[in-house]
């Protein structure tokens, strides 16, 4: 019977089912980070038990580490805990750490697909949500509770159930300036902030199978924005390329022999879906958030809405996240100003996503009065772009370039908002007060359009600030 | 280690207005530094119930008529964004045994189960109901039967739903699986190995 990939994966790795009707599945690769997987290791002393497979499992630092200077001990008491719990935890326990220096440490979901720790047909969790970003290499990929870090730390197995899966097709060629980041901002408008709970997102089409690995994760990463507990994107060549000759990946002949082991795990091309819906790449444009959620989302050629044109409790949102965001009804977004602008983050914060940045920023400065930072995901990452001179190239533009760590996406580190500071970011999440302070503004964005809103000091059309036209 | 069965609670409700109320918003992330969590009942809602300068901004979780409150309700798209189980942690912590809402999100609803909060599913005409009757006497006992997906409240039966693993798990006291999991390791080493994964 024909499967599409999500049924293939999890059939695989079921151990058996559980009398609540669950099944038990286990997990191939499980990573953890400082903020959610300490308590986890306390809670296994309490229980006088150990790590069961502890080579299933890889740790880093990334949400708290400072990204000024990251000598220890840290500034910051409770941080430099946490990172100790972790290391202390990870050392006894026999489970691999990237620590700060090691040459390996970031954020989570950039540093397992560099290593080529994430393959094809994996399971995979880490207790933070945006782990859906493995899914681009067709896994299933979850964000977990620190319970269920105990859960996989103990027995290597989850208690789950299986989820509903919608394709979601995006077809065509996207326009200049129009990005990965931009797929999924229209993805998640589109379909709402809870249109996905209960399903696994596969994304398909020609648009996506033209995606390098590095658009693909930034599209897989903000599935579970769209409520969607993970996404995925089938295994191919592109796939198999991007990992090749990556440290934690089989060379020689067992390449080749994984390469058919992971081509299986695809959708098969009669598989069935429990939902399906079809997106138009000329239909993207360069996409921000207006509001308080990933789906308050609208073109850059757009106006905020006008809460008297919705009806019901969703008027309600509209009102009061116009009312956080000090942003009139029915006014352009293009054009509100930025103080600070932040490109980096699990979504953004990868080498193509700075190499797309410095080609267009080069000789261009940013706008007086704006604090603009640039946070490499990863060491490599880091690394790989001072080679290529990125960084003097950032430098050169006004930007702060920075030490890798999650940093202003979800400011546990010192990188946070002041008062009511408005942000052109990269990441993935506008909530209320998520970028450290309580009255902070954020609006989403891809990195290009963050460094068109850095240039102008305003929101502003990468098109325009830039001069893109459409290849002829 | 082992749970006890739930099935019945009871105690005040107080409803907190709003769709989409992320767990940024139930716990900052600046209250998530720690390596415990023991201390996160205080820090529950805390930039929506004080302002910069600690001061109160009458929520109503700190509206003298609400408290001690025992079941929390709200709207839909409960609990999304991040997978902190320090969300539901600083929910239980605060006091609470049970939420009730129009919806719930993936992630969040997993956490609460694991820790025996029930998450109970009520149309939106319903919450409007039990929002009027808790604002029309804050003392007014829920009654939430989880085996019969009742909640009672002032002469009003409401009907409920509740996912079926989840509501399994908490009358069979099996909501913290990790004593089902274990129960299993021969089979999980025997997927290990067949997924060609190094022995335990």
């Amino acid at each position: 019977m024909a499967k599409n990939l999500y049924q293939k994966v999890w059939d695989d790795h079921v151990v058996g089912q559980l009398d609540s009707g669950q099944n038990q599945l286990f997990i191939a690769l499980h990573l953890i980070h400082e903020v959610t997987s300490p308590q986890a290791f306390g809670m296994l002393k309490d229980k006088g038990l150990t790590v069961r497979y502890p080579s299933r499992t890889f740790a880093t630092v990334d949400h708290i580490i400072p990204t000024d200077n990251q000598s220890r001990p840290l500034q910051d008491d409770m941080a430099e805990k946490m990172i100790q719990v972790l290391s202390d935890a990870t050392a006894e326990a026999g489970i691999e750490f990237f620590a700060p220096q090691s040459g390996n440490q970031g954020i989570v979901h950039v540093v397992g697909p560099e290593l080529g720790l994430t393959q094809p047909g994996m399971t995979i969790c880490c207790g933070d949500s945006h782990t859906s970003t493995h899914g681009a290499f067709g896994c299933i990929a979850l964000g977990i509770g620190t319970s269920q870090v105990r859960d996989v730390l103990a027995s290597q197995t989850l208690a789950m159930d299986p989820l509903k899966v919608r394709r979601i097709l995006v077809e065509g060629d996207l326009g200049p300036g129009v990005t990965a980041k931009d797929v999924v901002l229209h993805i998640i408008r589109t379909l709402g902030v809870n249109g996905g709970v209960g399903y696994a997102y596969e994304y398909a089409g020609s648009t996506i199978a033209a995606m390098s690995m590095e658009e693909r994760m930034t599209v897989c990463n903000m599935s579970i924005e769209g409520g969607a507990r993970c996404g995925y994107i089938n295994p191919d060549a592109t796939t198999f390329e991007y990992l090749r000759g990556r440290e934690r990946v089989p060379g020689g002949a067992d390449f080749d022999v994984a390469v058919e082991k992971w081509q299986a795990y695809a959708s098969d091309v009669d598989a069935t879906f429990d939902d399906e819906i079809v997106l138009q790449a000329t239909d993207i444009a360069p996409t921000v958030t207006w509001g308080i959620t990933p789906g308050q989302a609208i073109s850059i050629d757009e106006s905020t809405p006008d809460p008297e044109q919705v009806e019901g409790l969703a008027r309600n949102l509209v009102t009061d996240a116009l009312e956080y965001m000090q942003l009139a009804p029915s006014t352009p977004i293009k054009g509100v100003a930025i103080d600070v602008a932040f490109i980096g983050s699990c979504t953004n914060g990868r080498l193509s996503d700075f190499e797309a940045v410095a080609t267009l920023i080069q000789g261009h400065h940013v706008a007086d009065g704006v604090r603009a930072i640039a946070v490499p995901g990863s060491e490599k990452v880091d690394k790989a772009a001072r080679a290529l001179g990125l960084h003097e190239i950032f430098e050169a533009a006004g930007f702060e370039w920075r030490l890798p760590g999650c940093s202003m996406c979800l400011a546990m580190n010192p990188d946070k908002l002041m008062g009511d500071e408005v942000c052109a970011s990269s990441s993935n999440r506008n909530f209320i007060g998520r970028q450290g302070s309580s009255t902070g503004r954020t609006i989403l964005m891809s990195p290009v359009m963050v460094a068109a809103a850095a240039l102008r000091g305003q929101v502003a059309d990468v098109r325009e600030v830039f001069g893109l036209t459409q290849a002829s | 280690m082992s749970g006890v069965s739930i099935n019945k609670i009871s105690g005040k409700g107080v409803y907190v207005k709003g769709n989409d109320i992320d767990t940024d918003r139930i716990i900052p992330a600046r209250f998530l530094k720690c390596v415990t969590f023991d201390e996160l009942g205080p820090a529950l809602f805390y930039d929506v119930r004080f302002n910069a300068k600690g001061e109160s901004q009458h929520h109503p979780l700190d509206d003298p008529k609400h408290a001690g409150a025992e079941v929390l309700i709200s709207d839909a798209n409960f609990g999304c964004g991040s997978s902190r189980e320090h969300a539901p942690q600083a929910i239980l912590k605060f006091g609470f045994k049970a939420v009730i809402a129009d919806s719930f999100a993936e992630i969040f609803h997993g956490n609460c189960t694991t820790l025996g909060v029930p998450c109970i599913v009520m149309g939106n005409d319903d919450r409007a109901l039990l929002a009027e009757l808790i604002a029309n006497d804050p003392d007014a006992e829920l009654i939430i039967d989880v085996a019969d997906l009742k909640v009672i409240c002032a002469n009003h039966i409401f009907t409920v739903s509740m996912k079926g693993s989840a509501r399994e798990a908490l009358l069979a006291a099996t909501y913290d699986p990790l004593d089902t999991l274990l129960a299993q390791l021969d089979s999980i080493d025997a997927t290990a190995r067949r997924l060609g994964y190094a022995a335990a």
